[in-house]
C-alpha cells in the first residue's frame, strides 16, 4: 500500500469567503481602518487648531458637510462594532478566579462598558467646563 | 423508532487510484436517534466496505471521529443526523493533508503537542517518601477547564492561521501547555515558553476565536492564547525594563 497524501490548497486571498465566522473576523479586522483614518482626523485637527480661529472654523465645517457626517456616521458604525466585537471576548483574556470560582464574564464585559461610560461623562464634563 | 432516507456526500480519495479526492453520494435509511457516525457506520456494513475514516469511543471521548460536516469542523458522533436537512456533506477535517476518503495525516499535530511539553515538569523533584504533591480545589480550578481537550485537532480545522501558516504551533497544543502552566505543581514553563511565545506560537494568533466555537469540550483555547500572549508580554516588559529583577 503506497501512501500519497492529499493536500488541499488554501486560497491566500479568497480563504475568508463563504465562512459566516470567518467574515466576522474579517469585518472585525477591517474596523480598525476606521479607527486609524478617525485619529488621524484628530491629528489633522490639532494641526487646523495651532494655525489659528480661521483653519479650525473651515475644518469645522468641512465635518459638518454632507461627506463629513457620512464618513464620522460610518466610522461610528465601525468604532461600535470594535468595541462591541473586542469588550465580549475581554473575559477570555482576563479571567478573573476569586477563591475557587471565576468571576462571571458579563461582570468583566460589564466592567469595561461600566468605564468606557465613565470616561465619556469625563470627557463631556471637560468640554463643558473648559 | 422510525428511519428515514438521508442521503450523503462524502468526499471520498483512494492515494492508489486517485488524482485527487471527489465526491460519492450515498442513499441511506437511517434511523432518527442516529449520528453522522452511524451513518457512516451502516454505509460500510451494508453498501461500500471501501470506505474509511477514524473511529472508536462513539462518545466524544476518543477526539478520532473529527471531520467536516457541511463545511463545519464536528465530531460525528456528536453530530445528529436530526439537525440537519437536505444532503449531508462529509470532507475530512479542514487544512490536514488527506491519507484517505475522511482519514487525515496528523503527524503535523502529534509533533507540535510533544514540542510544547504537555506533562508536569514538577518545580522540584521530591522523593516518593515525601508524599504526593498537594494541591488546593481553587489551584485545580484554575486549569481544570484545559485539561479536557480530547486533541481531536478540531480547533485547527476551523483556524484559518493554522490553513494559511502550517508553521502555527496552533490552539490545542497551546492550550495544553497552558493548562501545565496554570498548574501549581508545575515549574516547566520556561521550557514551553521557548516554543509558544515564539512567533510561530501564540503570536501567529490573530484571535479569530473560531477554536473556542468548534471546541466539543469547551475548552476555550482561544482564551488560553490571549492570556499566554499576555504574560509573555508582561515577561518581556519585565527583562527590559527591570532587569534586576530576576524570575
Ligand atoms: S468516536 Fe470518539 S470522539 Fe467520536
Amino acid at each position: 500500500m503506497s501512501r500519497r497524501p492529499y493536500v488541499r490548497e488554501v486560497s491566500k486571498s479568497r480563504w475568508f469567503l463563504g465562512q459566516p465566522r470567518y467574515l466576522r473576523y474579517m469585518a472585525r479586522e477591517l474596523t480598525c481602518v476606521f479607527i486609524g483614518a478617525y485619529s488621524v482626523l484628530l491629528l489633522v485637527a490639532l494641526k487646523r487648531l495651532s494655525e489659528g480661529r480661521e483653519a479650525y472654523e473651515a475644518f469645522l465645517q468641512a465635518l459638518a458637510s454632507p461627506a463629513g457626517i457620512v464618513f464620522q456616521a460610518v466610522t461610528l458604525a465601525f468604532a461600535l462594532y470594535h468595541t462591541v466585537t473586542w469588550f465580549n471576548v475581554t473575559p477570555k483574556a482576563m479571567p478573573i478566579q476569586i477563591g475557587e470560582a471565576f468571576v462571571p464574564g458579563g461582570v468583566i464585559i460589564g466592567a469595561h462598558y461600566a468605564g468606557w461610560a465613565a470616561v465619556t461623562v469625563l470627557v463631556l464634563v471637560l468640554a463643558e467646563a473648559l | 423508532m422510525g428511519e428515514r432516507p438521508v442521503e450523503l456526500e462524502i468526499l471520498r480519495y483512494n492515494p492508489e487510484t486517485d488524482r485527487e479526492p471527489r465526491f460519492q453520494r450515498y442513499s441511506v435509511g437511517c434511523r432518527e436517534e442516529w449520528v453522522v457516525l452511524d451513518a457512516l457506520n451502516h454505509i460500510k456494513e451494508t453498501v461500500d466496505p471501501t470506505l474509511s475514516y477514524r473511529w472508536s469511543c462513539h462518545m466524544a471521548v476518543c477526539g478520532s471521529c473529527g471531520m467536516m460536516i457541511n463545511g463545519e469542523p464536528k465530531l460525528a458522533c456528536k453530530s445528529f443526523l436530526r439537525d440537519y436537512v437536505g444532503v449531508i456533506r462529509v470532507e475530512p477535517l479542514a487544512y490536514f493533508p488527506i491519507e484517505r476518503d475522511l482519514v487525515t495525516v496528523i503527524d503535523d499535530f502529534m509533533d507540535k503537542l510533544a514540542r510544547v511539553k504537555p506533562y508536569l515538569i514538577p518545580k522540584r523533584e521530591q522523593p516518593v517518601s515525601d508524599g504526593e504533591y498537594r494541591q488546593t480545589p481553587a489551584e485545580l480550578k484554575k486549569f481544570k477547564q484545559y485539561t479536557l481537550c480530547i486533541n481531536c485537532m478540531l480547533c485547527y480545522a476551523a483556524c484559518p492561521q493554522y490553513g494559511l501558516i502550517p508553521k502555527y504551533i496552533g490552539p490545542a497544543a497551546i492550550a495544553l501547555a497552558h493548562r501545565y502552566n496554570q498548574d501549581s505543581r508545575d515549574g516547566g514553563r520556561d521550557q514551553r515558553q521557548e516554543e509558544i511565545a515564539a512567533t510561530e506560537g501564540v503570536w501567529d494568533c490573530s484571535f479569530v476565536g473560531a477554536c473556542s466555537e468548534v471546541c466539543p469540550e469547551h475548552v476555550d483555547p482561544a482564551g488560553a492564547l490571549q492570556q499566554v500572549k499576555i504574560a509573555s508580554t508582561v515577561d518581556w516588559y519585565r527583562e527590559h525594563l527591570m532587569p534586576w529583577k530576576k524570575k
